[in-house]
């Protein structure tokens, strides 16, 4: 009675676990799908939409985790603002179409294909197995509580201790938008290096 | 330290030419050329009134003179002793003949010098050099120890060679330099070697330390003295341009004519004479040595007279006069007759100089014209030079009455009952006594008598200065025979008296030596009857293969060209990309490998890198665990 | 609530940092380079979070903000390369650009 009792709590209990963690598990099986997806695809728009697919699962995840903010970030910048800049890139720069695999090992049949997957899957494979036999024998036993951590406690620790982190990330992000726009400036315009970027140019073409 | 007036002045003696060597090489340029000769020429004088006055202080109560100066450095021996190397000088009957020869004949060519390189834009380089040149022969002769001896002995050397070389813009001379210099390396590097040994066995480099040492440790016969006295053959040898080693001296006339005077007939060419001389203790404990050195000498002055015969060109006649004179020098030591052979050094150097002098005087009337048979008739046309040489060709071939009969005389009078002589080595000195007159009367005729065969007109030199050393040496030669009772005796302190085998002498022996000389002149005054007629068809200069042969020094060069440096430029050629580079550059090869291998990983494909960072991490990973999992497992 | 064992966290980032790595290291067309370098660093987020929720630490969120910033930043320099190279060589082969070879 009591045996059955316990284990009915038990399986209660799983029971009660299980809706959020099936989500868990569910979320995290959607991710992986869904990012084997944008590995594999072949239309560069598609590839775009499982990466949102896998993001937003990725989210999920993360809200579960008990970081909630996180997860926002996760689908406002990730989701929403880095997504978005590739979509405008592939759009308005014509990088849409995957020319190399009109060429002629892309078209031939699935023998090249496993010829050019292969190897990477092999590494790949090997490198997973390893992580996953590091992390079965290590010593952790932590498991994830309920414990929610705030934004709060996240804006303190980012501009208390993590202060100079931060500053280096906006410089970072200077940078990269200085060298977005010098990089992505269209060919005629010029700040007035203007030989000095033609020399590069037939430098590039030759 | 205090030193009586004497010691200074002995002390002083090499420092005036040095002083008037550094004044010129630093100021050379700025200097005049009376300056010049007044400084040069100064300081040779103040020396040879050293030298004289020192000498004069030698008697036969104190008949050695030593100067301590500084201390040199000092050697370690066994435990805490030391062999300490001074500057010290020592003065002795030898040394006194010899810095009398080397500072008086120097003077009186340093006065030709002045006169006869006046014209030259180098005039100062010039003296400098010839002033370095006394400075290291009256270091060598005054050495107290060998090392100071050998330092001397090598700066005469270098001397030497910056002198042939001096109109170093002819590469004719230049390689006579260089040979000069390369031949005398070869017994010099023998001479060290004996040095060296010499300090093993005894421990010290003090001359007369050494010969006591010498007599205490050894007997006669021994091993140790025997190679040690060979060696330093060596060394006189190259020197003293003896055969093996004598090619270098005919080729040195390429050097100016006071140069071949000075060095390479009255002063350095008997350092080698002078080493033997010095080192008589040594040598007399090795009389296999001193027979080699006596049969050397002979050979040597057949050979030299022999070649001498067929010269065309007046200065290697001498040259070649030079190294036969040199021969009888050796002959001499050889057989143990120490102070003839110093005697004949000194007349020698009188004569010879004389001669040398006396040729350059001659060649610069003729337009540097050295060929005996582009001269003829300066009987008439060059009275007193003919004069001057006639005296100096007396003098060689040692004719009754001149120093060089006084000399000569004395070695063959002691060859025949020598201990490590004998009839032979007498027979040879004879045969090249007459060999001497010969060749002398082959010059004579060629150059002074028959008819004038020059095209330009003579342009005798009027220098005052010229003439007055010429006329001095004329006298030195003529009556040098003077000085054979004072030498003698002021030599007798120095070296050991031999006694002679008890021989009999033939009764013959002294009138066949006066009587050779003359046997030669008359001999050659048929013979070479030619030459001293006027037919001018009779100079033609077409030799004979034999002639040649002779003129070209007998094949000795020819015999090292093709057995030493033939094969050594051949090695060297052979070994041009040096072997022991390819062995280093083996290291360079291995690097370039490893440059090939590791290159071919840089492919430029950013996937293959990528690839590259996810094996290592694989590798790492994999390290990592076995690691941990190896730990648990324990 | 939910007791995820973190090893099971973890064990999803290397999955997807896996799929992430056989994404650069297979596929030539850059902008596909692209998206695997996001799933990656997607992946290193999950890590960081799950550790800093297992300890209840804020510090994981931390990281996973810089390293969005991070991403943010080699995004925007990773695509305008990729126009300037669509602009010189007409097409996006990473095979390309291998000028740099050895």
């Amino acid at each position: 009675m009591s045996n059955s009792a316990t284990s009915l709590s038990q399986a209660h209990l799983m029971m009660g676990l299980n809706s959020l963690q099936l989500m868990f598990y569910f979320a995290a099986a959607l991710a992986i799908v869904a990012s084997l997806k944008v590995v594999t695809g072949k239309n560069t728009v598609h590839s775009l939409l499982y990466l949102v697919v896998s993001l937003l699962a990725v989210a999920v995840c993360f809200y579960l985790m008990g970081a909630p903010f996180a997860a926002g970030l996760e689908v406002i910048v990730y989701a929403g603002a880095i997504l978005v800049l590739f979509v405008f890139a592939i759009m308005m720069f014509g990088l849409g179409q995957d020319e190399t695999l009109k060429a002629p090992q892309a078209h031939a049949f699935k023998l090249s294909n496993i010829n050019i997957w292969f190897g990477p899957s092999l590494i790949a494979a090997l490198l997973l197995a390893q992580l996953i036999f590091a992390i079965d024998n290590s010593a952790v036993q932590e498991k994830l509580t309920s414990n929610i951590i705030e934004a709060k406690q996240v804006g303190i620790l980012l501009y208390g201790p993590y202060l100079l982190a931060v500053e280096i990330a906006s410089f970072l992000l200077l940078a990269g938008l200085i060298a977005g726009y010098h990089f992505a400036k269209p060919e005629g315009v010029s700040l007035g290096h203007n030989d000095l970027d033609k020399q590069k140019e037939t430098g590039g073409h030759s | 330290m205090t030193n009586s007036l004497p010691e200074t002045v002995l002390a002083l003696l090499p420092f005036y030419p040095l002083i008037s060597f550094l004044l010129l090489i630093g100021f050379g340029k700025r200097l005049s050329w009376h300056m010049a000769a007044i400084l040069s020429v100064g300081s040779m004088a103040l020396s040879a009134i050293s030298s004289f006055v020192v000498i004069n202080q030698l008697s036969v109560q104190s008949p050695i003179l030593t100067v301590h100066l500084w201390n040199w450095f000092e050697l370690g021996l066994e435990g805490s002793l030391t062999a300490k190397i001074n500057i010290s000088f020592y003065l002795d009957g030898l040394s006194a003949v010899m810095i009398s020869v080397v500072s008086g004949i120097g003077l009186l060519i340093h006065i030709f010098a002045a006169a006869y390189m006046k014209e030259d834009e180098n005039f100062t380089r010039f003296m400098a050099y010839m002033n370095l040149f006394i400075v290291a022969m009256l270091i060598l002769v005054l050495a107290d120890n060998l090392v100071l001896l050998y330092l001397g002995w090598e700066g005469v050397g270098l001397c030497s060679f910056l002198l042939i070389g001096f109109w170093y813009q002819e590469k004719a001379n230049v390689l006579a330099a260089r040979k000069a210099f390369i031949v005398t390396r070869v017994g010099d590097t023998a001479m060290a070697i004996g040095l060296f040994m010499l300090f093993k066995e005894l421990g010290q480099f003090n001359i007369n330390a050494l010969t006591e040492n010498a007599n205490m440790l050894w007997t006669v016969g021994d091993d140790a003295p025997y190679w040690i006295a060979l060696l330093l053959l060596g060394g006189a040898v190259g020197k003293s341009a003896q055969l093996p080693l004598q090619t270098w001296l005919p080729d040195a006339m390429a050097g100016p004519t006071p140069v071949s005077a000075l060095i390479h007939a009255a002063t350095m060419v008997t350092a080698g004479v002078y080493l033997i001389a010095r080192m008589n203790g040594i040598f007399l404990l090795a009389p296999e040595v001193m027979n080699y050195v006596a049969w050397l000498g002979a050979t040597t002055l057949l050979l030299a007279g022999i070649a001498a015969l067929a010269q065309n060109d007046i200065k290697r006649v001498l040259a070649y006069s030079t190294m036969s004179q040199i021969g009888y020098m050796m002959l001499s030591l050889g057989a143990g007759a120490f102070s003839a052979g110093v005697f004949h050094l000194m007349t020698h150097a009188f004569f010879k100089a004389l001669l040398f002098l006396t040729a350059g005087a001659i060649i610069l009337a003729l337009h540097h014209q050295q060929n005996l048979f582009k001269m003829g008739g300066l009987l008439k046309r060059l009275p007193f030079e003919t004069a001057l040489f006639a005296i100096g060709l007396v003098c060689l071939m040692a004719l009754p009455g001149s120093s060089g009969f006084f000399s000569k005389e004395a070695i063959i009078a002691q060859l025949w009952s020598s201990n490590t002589a004998g009839p032979m080595l007498w027979y040879c000195a004879i045969f090249g006594a007459l060999l001497t007159s010969i060749y002398s009367c082959r010059l004579f005729f060629l150059a002074f008598m028959g008819e004038k065969r020059f095209d330009h007109e003579l342009q005798p030199s009027s220098s005052k200065l010229l003439k007055l050393s010429l006329i001095a040496l004329a006298v030195l030669s003529l009556i040098g025979g003077i000085f054979a009772n004072t030498i003698e005796l002021s030599l007798s302190a120095v070296f050991p008296s031999i006694e002679p085998l008890n021989l009999d002498e033939p009764h013959w022996l002294h009138s066949v030596a006066i009587a050779a000389p003359f046997v030669g002149i008359l001999f050659s005054w048929f013979y070479f009857s030619n030459y001293r007629g006027s037919n001018k068809e009779n100079y033609q200069d077409n030799p004979s293969a034999l002639v040649l042969f002779c003129r070209l020094g007998l094949g000795f060069d020819r015999l090292y060209d093709l057995l030493l440096v033939k094969p050594y430029c051949y090695l060297a050629r052979l070994n041009k990309n040096d072997l022991f580079d390819q062995l280093i550059m083996l290291n360079a090869w291995y690097v370039g490998i490893c440059h090939d291998v590791l290159k071919s990983s840089q492919t430029g494909k950013l996937r293959w890198y990528a690839a590259a960072i996810g094996l290592a991490t694989l590798l790492l990973l994999l390290t990592l665990n076995i690691e941990s999992f190896s730990l648990e497992a324990s | 609530m939910s007791a995820i064992p973190l090893s099971h966290i973890l064990i999803l980032a290397s999955i997807l940092f896996s799929i992430g790595f056989v994404g650069v290291i297979s596929r030539k067309n850059t902008l596909f380079i692209l998206m695997s370098l996001e799933v990656m660093l997607n992946a290193v987020g999950v890590a960081f979070i799950g550790a800093g929720s297992a300890w209840h630490q804020a510090d994981g969120q931390v990281m996973f903000i810089l390293i969005l910033t991070l991403a943010a930043a080699e995004v925007a320099v990773g695509l305008a390369l990729l126009i300037q190279m669509q602009r010189r060589f007409k097409s996006l082969d990473i095979d390309l650009l291998s000028k740099l070879k050895g």
